[in-house]
């Protein structure tokens, strides 16, 4: 049979009518989009019986209240404690993606000894006993030569139990060197200590004041407890905000005014409000007339009169000459002095962004007083010292002669030393004192906690060099970060949500609340509780370093430390100190005076006495000459990016803009008016030079910055193996030199000078 | 599909988001991504790419320094209630596989990746950019699996997802009532994780029609209005802002007078 064209077609057309009919394609498509859509690794989450744990985040010093959403053993999703007595429910972004880091690729899942150079990042598993060993060998062998001073410890904080078990292994052990990593509570305490002599953190109570005056620092950008602020300041819109800095931030955009001072002459202007409030009398009078010191002139011990705050500011601080040096016209200086001395409760603050670095304590005391001059200190709305809560009980400690003569021994960083007496802390001093050192390091062997110097600090190829030059660094991270990979031991700690911890006070909050940490999941991997790790080291050591540690383990030592405090906390997570009420103005000073200090007499017969105009310019704490650096870089703060030690979380990571991330190019804000002097347009590449050194950027126009400034974001530029951050962004820390406060030591820098170079 | 339910009383299921109190802290993405295991990536500055429930965009009244001012806005999915409210919302009238519907119990727009077939008709549609498209296989590295939710299901390469008003929460809270022989789901027993997540308190969420709930009042304030009004898309996220100019950006033509029930 002959098939042709006709009878070929029509048998075609019939099979495809026919199959048509059939449910043969139709089953087939079905099954190709089901198969499209099952791919064998797309994970079918695990259901299980819900339940919830309420703790406390440790991500950041803020301590939030939060509640773990458990489906079986696993934790599903981190929510605001609404019952808890700092933040009330809110929480922060980094809160919201702590499971991420819980259950994220970076966490360090067993002991580890370095075996490639440091910084390579290669690392052999060993166990335990073997690790805890090597660290006891390598102390024992200090202390056998005299040497136990030459340890040193740096640590995210100086409070709360771990932190106090740890302070107690360096006095058994025989060192001094106990160093807390920086940030704004540096100069808060000492500012405190100085004008009120106290000792303590410093609390506002923005609970109950309707106007804040906020020089830079970033309320909505996470400074304090962030759940706290944004609960506060974020949810409520009768509280005026009075926000100054030179870029729009956050904050500024959500405050109800904002000035946009120079950088750097935020002091300046606090001394300038002080000029109108002083001239027209604004201030409380009872305040300073009874219970101030330095308001009027008066003289020093020699003999020689002494200028005061209020000839001070007369005489050197108009509204006129403050409004050249920052840039805001004098009425809105007028008008701004007014309105706070004029609001029912008004309370000023310093700082930075987030807080996470030192600033300089000049600027403290020039805010500090504007608080005096309200009279708000110790009063609702105001400010006040939130000494640390007395709620330990320790056993008695002897020590030896070894560790009796390491710890008299000078600390390396130089605090409380000679030049520097009334500083606790100076990590910022650490590499240099350790880089300048002739013949073996100074510091012998190094504790890390807590803490990410590396990352974090000023200039962080001087602080590796320094690092290179100690022999023996322990790092009790338990994620990988920049300075874990620069260790020689790890000795990993149970991560946030896996440990049972006390939390001491966030800063900022007005009266001492200690939050109790509770276990949401048994720990992931072969990690050891730190408070457990430093019990186990001391007793290794036998002989009184092991006496003073009398605890079975971490867990008993808690119970019995806390005492009384303890069943308060099991029961509530939380525990306020309701015998730290504030003491009444006759009470509350510690000063020689036994007021409040406007002149810190403590400083009066040193030569860097107090507010040095000229640091309070700004021009001191600004490295760089204005002809090869035309412009000013700072830093800013966001709470979209983690600023501190963590690198941000992936979901942080995705919810940062593409005005401050495209691919793996950071931009640097730049005003669209000093875009156009240096022939620059959006996205264009750029080398941004400091004198500290350079990097390729990307340009984003921004016209809330101030011409002549500009900005990159802290948090980014991470160097550790985390595909989500690694080498994303630059680390603005490494652009930026340490300038010393000449008063205290202490990192004053808020920039530095710059220059952008088309490429 | 049935447009009348005359015998139950209708939810219509709203947010009014006030854009003063805002501050763009992105806690409510990150709150989202986590309630309903939104995937990320090694990269997610093209955010276009994004995969995002919920977006908070940055918005500038273009004046120069420092007279400049931003203003956050977060957008989720609107829940278009379209033309008179007969749930013909834009995604709705193109989806040609009813991969996404408009539930009338509710009034939320839904979308079932089973039955998405990732033309991404209702991407095109969809006025408001709420919906992004699975380009790659979600990926959880390390132990990160352990983290996600059993009640949303993970979506898989090739299909479109959106914001659901986290529906799952108001199936569970009306599992709850019933077995606590309830008719009504409370007020606060239903909130999305982006409302419970806000820490300023700038999300309300409730029902439109109910007088009990906040939204119900909070949409009819002098300062309350729609994003494009002017496409009759009759969405039911609100937003409140004292400030002109973020109004103007929002191309709120029919500002006020158009709010039908």
């Amino acid at each position: 049979m002959k098939i042709d064209r006709r009878c070929f077609l029509s048998f075609g057309l019939g099979v495809t009518a026919g199959t048509l009919f059939s449910p043969l394609p139709w089953k087939l498509m079905d099954d190709a989009s089901i198969w499209t859509q099952n791919w064998s690794w797309t994970p079918v989450p695990e259901p299980g019986e819900v339940s919830e744990v309420n703790t406390v985040c440790t991500l950041c010093p803020g301590g939030c209240g939060i509640r773990v959403r458990k489906v079986g053993k696993r934790a599903v999703k981190i929510e605001g404690l609404s019952d808890y007595p700092v933040n009330h429910g809110s929480i922060c972004p980094r809160g919201f993606s702590g499971l991420q880091y819980l259950y994220g690729p970076t966490r360090i899942k067993s002991p580890m000894k370095r075996v490639g150079p440091r910084g390579s990042g290669k690392f052999k598993k060993i166990s335990w006993d073997e690790a805890l060993a090597t660290v006891k060998d390598k102390l024992q062998d200090l202390r056998t030569k005299d040497m136990p001073h030459t340890l040193a410890c740096i640590a995210g904080s100086d409070r709360g139990t771990v932190s106090y078990l740890i302070d107690r292994f360096l006095t058994a052990y025989g060192s001094p060197n106990y160093i807390r990593d920086a940030s704004s509570r540096d100069a808060d305490e000492l500012a405190l200590y100085l004008t009120q002599g106290q000792d303590g953190s410093m609390g506002f109570d923005f609970e109950n004041t309707n106007f804040i005056l906020s020089f830079g620092a970033g309320l909505m950008e996470g400074w304090g407890a962030p759940g706290r602020m944004l609960n506060l300041v974020g949810s409520n819109v009768d509280k005026t905000v009075v926000q100054i800095e030179p870029r729009l931030s956050d904050s500024a955009a959500r405050a109800d005014k904002w000035l946009a001072a120079r950088p750097g002459t935020e002091g300046t202007l606090a001394l300038g409000m002080g000029h109108v409030i002083v001239r027209e009398g604004l201030y409380n009078r009872d305040f300073i007339d009874n219970f101030s010191f330095g308001f009027e002139d008066w003289s020093d011990e020699a003999g020689n009169t002494r200028q005061g705050y209020k000839a001070l500011v007369l005489n050197h601080y108009a509204p006129s000459h403050v409004a050249d040096i920052t840039g805001i016209s004098a009425v809105e200086i007028e008008s701004v002095a007014r309105a706070f001395a004029g609001a029912a409760k008004a309370v000023a603050i310093s700082g930075r962004g987030q807080g996470r670095a030192s600033d300089g304590v000049d600027e403290c005391l020039a805010v500090l007083c504007l608080n005096a001059l309200k009279g708000n200190i110790n009063r609702p709305g105001g400010i006040r010292a939130v000494a640390e809560p007395d709620y330990l009980t320790w056993p008695e400690m002897n020590v030896d002669l070894t560790a009796s003569k390491g710890r008299q021994q000078p600390r390396i960083d130089g605090a409380g030393t000679g030049a520097y007496p009334n500083t606790r802390y100076l990590i910022n001093r650490l590499p240099a004192a350790i880089n300048s050192a002739k013949g073996d390091s100074p510091v012998q062997a190094l504790f890390v906690t807590d803490a990410n110097p590396l990352y974090t600090m000023n200039d962080p190829e001087a602080a590796k060099k320094a690092f290179s030059r100690i022999p023996f660094i322990v790092n009790f991270s338990s994620v990988m970060d920049e300075t874990a990979m620069y260790s020689d031991i790890l000795l990993p700690d149970h991560f946030f949500l896996e440990k049972t911890r006390d939390v001491p006070s966030p800063p900022g909050v007005p009266v001492p609340v200690i939050g109790l940490a509770k276990p949401a999941v048994e720990p992931l991997y072969d990690t050891r509780h730190l408070g457990d790790t430093i019990i186990t080291l001391a007793k290794s050591f036998g002989g009184f370093v092991e006496t003073a540690f009398p605890w079975e383990d971490y867990g008993t030592f808690l119970e019995q430390t806390l005492a009384d405090v303890w069943s308060d906390l099991d029961e509530n997570g939380f525990w306020i100190d309701e015998k730290a009420a504030p003491k009444p103005w006759l009470e509350a000073f510690n000063t020689g005076s036994r007021k409040y200090e406007f002149y810190p007499a403590a400083l009066a017969n040193s030569d860097g006495h107090g507010y040095h105009p000229k640091v309070l310019e700004g021009a001191a704490s600004l490295p760089g000459g204005e002809k090869d650096y035309p412009l000013v870089l700072i830093p800013y703060d966001s709470i979209r990016l983690s600023c501190g030690i963590l690198a941000p979380s992936p979901f942080m990571m995705k919810i940062i803009d593409d005005t401050v991330l495209v691919k793996n190019n950071g931009l640097v804000e730049i005003n669209p008016e000093t875009a156009a002097r240096f022939g620059l347009s959006e996205g264009s590449g750029v080398v941004l030079k400091t004198p500290a050194g350079r990097a390729r950027v990307r340009v984003h126009l921004f016209s809330g910055i101030m011409p002549g400034v500009v900005a990159l974001p802290h948090g980014l530029g991470h160097r550790a193996p985390d595909k989500y951050t690694n080498g994303k962004g630059i680390n603005i820390n490494a652009l930026i030199n340490d300038v010393s406060d000449p008063v205290s030591g202490m990192n004053m820098a808020w920039g530095i000078r710059a220059t952008l170079e088309k490429v | 599909m049935t447009e009348n339910n005359q015998h139950k009383k209708v939810r219509r299921y709203g947010m009014v988001i006030d854009l003063d109190k805002c501050t763009g802290c992105g806690a409510c993405m990150v709150a989202c991504y986590s309630e309903n295991n939104v995937p990320f990536r090694t990269d997610e500055t093209k955010k276009l790419d994004s995969l995002n429930w919920l977006r908070v965009f940055k918005v500038s009244n273009n004046k120069s320094f420092p007279d400049v001012d931003i203003c956050h806005i977060p957008m989720p999915c609107m829940q278009c209630d379209g033309m008179h409210g007969h749930g013909h919302a834009p995604c709705v009238s193109v989806c040609p596989a009813v991969a996404t519907d408009y539930d009338h119990e509710t009034g939320i727009v839904s979308q079932i990746y089973t039955r998405c077939f990732g033309c991404r008709y209702c991407m095109a549609a969809c006025p408001y950019h709420a919906r992004t498209f699975n380009w790659w296989d979600p990926v959880w590295p390390a132990d990160m699996k352990k983290s996600l939710n059993p009640s949303v299901s993970v979506r898989m390469r090739g299909v479109v997802e959106k914001c659901s008003f986290c529906f799952h929460r108001y199936q569970q809270a009306k599992e709850k009532a019933f077995v606590e022989e309830r008719m009504q789901v409370e007020e606060t027993e239903y909130q999305t994780a982006c409302a419970e997540a806000c820490p300023v308190k700038a999300i309300t969420f409730g029902d439109l029609n109910n007088p009990d709930h906040k939204v119900h009042s909070l949409k009819k304030d002098k300062n309350a209005f729609r994003l494009l009004e002017s496409l009759h898309t009759n969405p039911k996220v609100y937003y409140l802002t004292k400030r002109d100019w973020v109004r103007r950006q929002c191309d709120n033509i029919d500002s006020h007078t158009d709010i039908k029930e």
